[in-house]
């Protein structure tokens, strides 16, 4: 593909599937009120929760991985043309095709290409979030191509009405079993009447519907875990069996693939197969793990493709802080472990990225300045248990107010921006955090605030922005007195400077490194500690 | 030892009694405490809601006014803040191209500690009781706020504490490491969603019967307290400075009308 640049290059951002559709918490207002959502949700993050815990917590080396495999990826990203161009090398080599695409758009109308010289209408899925990024099934359809997804989560989000994955590794978390049953009885040609909410039995009826699909269709569109540049190399790790069937039945077969997806070697390979099963479903091990390297005559797809797709990659590449994002493996150990996103669910997040992944990747890969995508950053208390559960370390909350703030200074770029309640608001806190001295001139009136106290002593209505503070809560009465201008009282002349030696506090510290677990030991043992009340839930 | 008081700017304005009670404690263990007048707050509120520019100024009195004084270590009363000045105000300044004030905050923040840390890593304290003549005998649970659990590493050091201390009963409550969805500007721009966090926190600290809930950030005590009061509920959210604090000659009192730990009446 030729492209023609004139000046700097331009920063290009992707499209498809990455942005907000309205503000982050208007959605989010809306989805609360769901409480069979709700329900659905924290049933379901809490057991992978747990499950993850058990796995990643009996593994010595944990941590260690943890940062192997942030290691890894961050060489990737350091030289990732390089390894893109080995990976095309060697994947060429072997008798695949590979096609670049800077977005989803370009990406989308390679695969349709492909599709069509083949001279079919209906082609199989494997569970893809790059397609779902580029939009590829509604693509196809215009195109009058038939797009049949054969991973079960996926197929009950495209079988319900009107329905959107809201989970990258479990579409279909917001559905319970009940729901999953109705969506079969009405949308499954020939299924039992009586169909039960059995998971067996659900399982069973989807096997049913796509057997036929695997043996008939000639072509397979799959996604991709890793692509390893020494060799040329693709895998998909899964769990039901499906995907196997979709690379191995088909004739052709083309590959979505991010292009920062890529591994170096094949020993990388083996931190990576350690790390995501257990962060993503909590098993030791995958069921399913497929790896595939070129074309074998008389065995397996003989037409093989890999489209590697840009879509705003290259964009966050270049942002020292943001770039991390590009670490992601997809695990969605981020969302399982995520207040927010447990309360709000994944629709909220607009992307077919949710979750903390999902608000630092979405911005940056369609760009912060998209009109509703800048509210993904503040959709987090920062809390930081992403962090912890993020298996190649990737620092979220750090990422998150790295946005916040380039989302403030694109906002203040607009010169002519009238400011908002939240400019005044700190801009006034500015001006007194600045100088202790404007403060306790400021808490001199202190006192004033009886007035919008009630009789109770306590706040339980505050006007505009900060409402919806008082939404949910109410705020004490403030202080007659700040501590800074009692203490000013108290004691007026201490002195600032003192002659002698300071203390050694690292020496203080190496000396008294027995006493955490002394202060625990003294704790287990003084306490008359109440017996926890009985719950399902108990950490 | 010397000791500088960091209050942050919430005690300071909204719980003097939280200070008061640092100030208490120390000075019973026979320290010096002092308090930099010219200090205001850490920049956090600024930093997390991304106005980085408007942060600098005030990591920059931060710094200068804990410089004007000589002391030996600084303590603040709170995670969350002590997390902030390591953790955020290096790169407030670096951003500004102010690389010699990055270094200094950073020398700042590593000798300041949080409370807890100070007394158990700092100053050896391994029992409120024993050590500190802490006395309070009321039914407390307990919330780990994630700055301080997650930032600092502080782990069980707040509730050891808490649990030596004479009288005091103890219940655990169920979801300790969950987030009380207070997230500084975060309750407001996302009030729903950080009100359905806080209800459920409520919720799971009445099932522990505790009449009192302590914990190591007022910020996250606020949040707690206020849903609790607007659910007309008679638990109480304390620091568990106040509670550190509290001894049998000069006990905390708790008992009485419903009222939120704000002010000094
Ligand atoms: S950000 Fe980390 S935890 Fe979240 S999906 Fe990606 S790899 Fe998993």
């Amino acid at each position: 593909m030729s492209v023609t640049q004139l000046g700097m290059p331009q920063v290009r951002h992707g499209v498809g599937n990455i942005f907000e559709t309205e503000p982050f918490p208007k959605y989010a207002e809306r989805e609360l009120k769901n409480e069979q959502l709700r329900a659905n949700l924290g049933f379901a993050t809490h057991k992978i929760r747990d499950k993850r815990a058990a796995v990643t917590g009996e593994l010595p080396d944990w941590q260690d991985l943890r940062t192997a495999g942030s290691m890894i990826k961050q060489k990737v990203m350091a030289n990732l043309d390089t390894y893109l161009e080995e990976f095309e090398r060697n994947f060429t080599a072997r008798g695949g095709h590979v096609h670049w695409a800077r977005d989803a758009h370009e990406a989308n109308e390679i695969a349709l290409k492909l599709i069509q010289a083949e001279g079919v209408d209906e082609i199989i899925k494997i569970k893809s979030m790059a397609t779902a990024e580029s939009g590829l099934n509604e693509y196809l359809e215009e195109n009058g191509i038939n797009a049949i997804e054969t991973d079960l989560a996926e197929e009950i989000v495209q079988l319900g009405d009107n329905d959107r994955p809201s989970h990258i590794l479990v579409p279909a978390i917001h559905r319970n079993r009940t729901e999953i049953r109705d969506i079969f009885r009405k949308k499954i040609e020939g299924v039992d009447p009586n169909l039960s909410d059995d998971p067996a039995e659900l399982a069973e009826a989807s096997r049913f519907r796509l057997r036929e699909k695997f043996l008939s269709t000639k072509v397979a569109v799959s996604g991709v875990n890793f692509g390893i540049a020494e060799t040329g190399t693709m895998t998909i790790v899964e769990s039901e069996g499906n995907g196997r069937m979709c690379l191995t039945l088909p004739e052709t077969l083309i590959t979505f693939m991010g292009i920062e997806k890529i591994l170096p070697t094949v020993e990388d390979y083996e931190v990576f197969l350690q790390l995501l099963p257990r962060s993503s479903t909590g098993e030791r091990m995958n069921p399913y793990t497929s790896t595939w390297t070129g074309v074998t005559p008389g065995d397996g797809p003989q037409n093989l493709h890999v489209i590697l797709m840009d879509n705003g990659r290259t964009a966050a590449l270049a942002d020292e802080v943001g770039r991390q994002a590009l670490h992601c493996i997809r695990c969605s150990a981020c969302m399982n472990v995520c207040p927010v996103y447990e309360r709000a669910g994944g629709h909220a997040y607009g992307s077919t990225y949710p979750g903390p992944i999902g608000a630092i990747l979405s911005p940056q890969l369609g760009g912060i300045e998209n009109e509703f995508n800048s509210t993904l950053p503040y959709a987090s208390s920062l809390c930081g248990a992403c962090y912890d559960a993020c298996p190649v370390k990737i620092n979220i909350p750090e990422v998150l107010v790295h946005l916040r703030g380039k989302d403030i200074d694109a906002k203040k770029a607009k010169k002519k921006q009238i400011p908002t309640q939240m400019d005044g608001l700190m801009f006034g806190a500015k001006k007194l955090f600045s100088s202790g001295k404007l403060m306790a001139l400021a808490e001199k009136g202190l006192p004033m605030s009886k007035l919008v106290t009630g009789k109770d002593h306590k706040i339980s209505k505050l006007p505009g922005l900060v409402g919806g503070w008082t939404d949910y809560r109410d705020i004490p009465e403030p202080p007659a007195q700040s501590f800074r201008n009692w203490y000013k009282k108290e004691r007026p002349s201490e002195t600032k400077r003192v002659a002698g030696e300071r203390v050694d506090i690292d020496a203080l510290i190496a000396q008294n490194k027995n006493k955490v677990a002394e202060a625990h030991a003294a704790a287990e043992v003084a306490a008359t500690d109440k017996p926890a009340p009985k719950t399902e839930e108990t950490k | 030892m010397r000791i500088a008081l960091f209050s942050t700017c919430i005690v300071d304005g909204m719980y003097p009694k939280v200070a008061k009670a640092t100030v208490d404690i120390l000075e019973r263990l026979g320290h010096e405490v002092v308090y930099p007048q010219g200090q205001t707050c850490c920049s956090q509120m600024h930093v997390n809601s991304g106005y980085f520019d408007d942060a600098y100024p005030i990591v920059k009195n931060h710094v200068e006014s804990f410089e004007e004084w000589d002391f030996d270590v600084a303590v603040a009363p709170s995670g969350s803040c002590v997390a902030s000045l390591g953790h955020q105000q290096p790169m407030i300044a670096e951003r500004k191209g102010d690389d010699d004030l990055a270094r200094r905050a950073n020398q700042l923040a590593s000798r300041t500690f949080e409370l807890s840390e100070l007394l158990i890593d700092v100053l050896g304290i391994t029992n409120a009781a024993e050590q500190l003549d802490s006395y309070f005998p009321e039914h407390v649970t307990y919330h780990s706020s994630c700055h301080g659990m997650r930032l600092l590493g502080l782990g069980t050091r707040q509730s050891d504490l808490v649990r030596t201390v004479e009288g005091i009963q103890y219940t655990q409550v169920e979801g300790l490491d969950q987030c009380c969805g207070f997230g500084g500007t975060f309750s407001f721009k996302n009030a729903d969603t950080s009100g359905a966090m806080v209800e459920d926190k409520v919720a799971n600290i009445e099932k522990t019967g505790a009449s009192v809930c302590t914990g190591g950030d007022v910020s996250c005590l606020m949040n707690i307290g206020g849903a609790l009061s607007r659910k007309n509920s008679d638990v109480q959210t304390i620091h568990f400075a106040e509670i550190l604090a509290s001894t049998k000659e000069n006990p905390l009192k708790v008992n009485g009308p419903v009222s939120l730990t704000g002010g000094s009446k």
